[in-house]
């Protein structure tokens, strides 16, 4: 998919990562993302955050890839943790049960448990940008639908997974058309325009957006019920690949990694991890 | 042999959930209308969501808005941020409710079935942003309540704005293209 609406482009780089299946990595990405969302144990997300770096170091992705994209990440953190420190500097104090002032006096005084606390959301938001940016840049968008039906998901919804990655070029390219076209007739939504101006003009470009769009589902229906889409309860993908060795292989790390996390969860009582004891 | 028992999900289901969710992407990603207030943007995929579950009902709306919320935190960088991917789809789906009653293929859209439309997106935004959203931070993210509850009242009340105004004004332009069932009279 070379084009601007992914700056993100998967490209064979030719290291293990790539040979793993699409499911396999689909199935790897949630799962760690998911237990990393449930445990908030500061030492596993620390471990979580190194093995997703080191997942990167190794799939070959240049820095200058998602150099931008990382920059985002970590504004789009910031803001958030400001945000939650602003308006609940004892929220730490409350999960921990403790409060030890590190620290200013008064309502705003940073405590260690305060700290703590946006420690771990911070780790969260980091985990998941690696291991997203893995899956994405190393699995074959055509391979995706076929991932996601793999996994169990039933195959039109995963079809119509693959028709949105299939559309979305088409589409921007339209919106592009239109817009530049309704500006030329004076239609304008960026700043320069008083409010209501911009929204009638946005108006403006979505209705001959959203009219080509109806068309197109349309006929893209009837062509595909025309090939009988539908019309049995299993489909085949031409891009389907049965699971490997290696496949097995990264699916049981993954899986003890899930494990381990559940047993912290037991060990420590809870979703937080307690030092403050 | 095709199955004789009608599916839950029609082809031209699957092809309104694919394309609508790309038109959602592109929309979230490339289309936003700066606000008179500072660095606040009305986000266009939200109106088209009301307008693709009003055409195509809830299923249509749950997955357009689920799956292209999903995509867009995925390029987009932050990570899948899956407590308001949830929201966003379960506001299509109550969006996707007022197709029984607009009937937009086949009836007018009367200025009454307008005010229902308006009055109903305020409740699904309600629910959306400021119940589900904030209580999934909350209960799954851990994040403290002062904090999501502003952050689901602003996005919320700018969808409100945003479907109000240009999502009433897709619908009109919708309705006006279709044919009305008995609009064809035999000539004397």
């Amino acid at each position: 998919m070379a084009d601007n609406s992914f700056s993100l482009a998967y490209k064979n780089r030719g290291t293990w990562l790539d040979r793993c299946s699409g499911a396999s990595k689909l199935l790897g990405f949630v799962l760690l993302s998911g237990i990393a969302m449930i445990v908030l144990d500061t030492r596993f997300l620390i471990f979580l955050v190194i093995l997703s770096l080191i997942l990167l170091k190794i799939s070959r992705v240049k820095m200058s890839e998602v150099a931008a994209l990382m920059k985002l990440v970590l504004v789009f953190m910031a803001i958030n943790l400001v945000m939650i420190y602003v308006l609940a500097p004892n929220y730490g104090s409350q999960i921990y049960q403790s409060k030890d002032i590190l620290l200013g006096s008064g309502y705003f005084a940073l405590t260690q448990q305060e700290l703590l606390y946006l420690v771990n959301i911070g780790l969260e938001y980091i985990v998941a940008v690696p291991l997203a940016l893995i899956f994405l840049l190393t699995t074959n968008p055509s391979e995706f639908a076929a991932s996601l039906n793999r996994i169990g998901i039933p195959y039109k919804i995963s079809y119509s997974v693959s028709l949105a990655l299939r559309y979305i070029p088409d589409v921007t390219r339209e919106y592009h058309q239109i817009s530049l076209s309704q500006q030329a007739k004076g239609n304008e939504i960026s700043k320069k325009a008083p409010f209501f101006k911009r929204l009638k003009g946005a108006s403006a470009i979505l209705v001959p957006l959203l009219l080509s769009s109806i068309d197109r589902i349309e006929s893209v229906s009837q062509a595909m019920e025309l090939r009988r889409f539908g019309a049995k309860k299993r489909r085949s993908w031409y891009f389907s690949e049965k699971l490997k060795a290696l496949d097995w292989a990264v699916l049981s790390f993954v899986l003890l990694i899930v494990i381990f996390g559940f047993i912290l969860i037991i060990v420590n009582g809870g979703r937080f991890w307690n030092p403050f004891h | 042999m095709q199955d004789k028992k009608k599916s839950w999900i029609s082809v031209r289901d699957v092809v309104a959930i694919g394309i609508g969710t790309a038109v959602f992407f592109v929309l979230m990603r490339f289309v936003a209308i700066p606000t008179p207030v500072a660095n606040t943007t009305i986000n266009l995929a939200e109106p088209w969501l009301a307008l693709i579950g009003a055409i195509f009902g809830p299923i249509v709306g749950l997955f357009v808005g689920f799956i292209g919320h999903a995509l867009n935190d995925t390029v987009a960088g932050w990570g899948v941020w899956w407590t308001w991917v949830f929201a966003d789809g379960v506001l299509g789906l109550l969006l996707g409710l007022a197709k029984r009653y607009l009937k937009l293929d086949t009836e007018t859209l009367t200025s009454k079935k307008l005010w229902f439309f308006n009055i109903w997106q305020v409740i699904a935004n309600v629910i959306a942003w400021f119940v589900i959203a904030p209580l999934g931070d909350i209960v799954v993210y851990r994040q403290p309540a002062a904090k999501v509850f502003l952050q689901g009242f602003w996005a919320g009340i700018g969808n409100m704005v945003g479907i109000a105004i240009v999502g009433s004004i897709l619908l009109v332009a919708y309705s006006r293209t279709r044919t009305r069932t008995g609009s064809l009279k035999s000539e004397k």
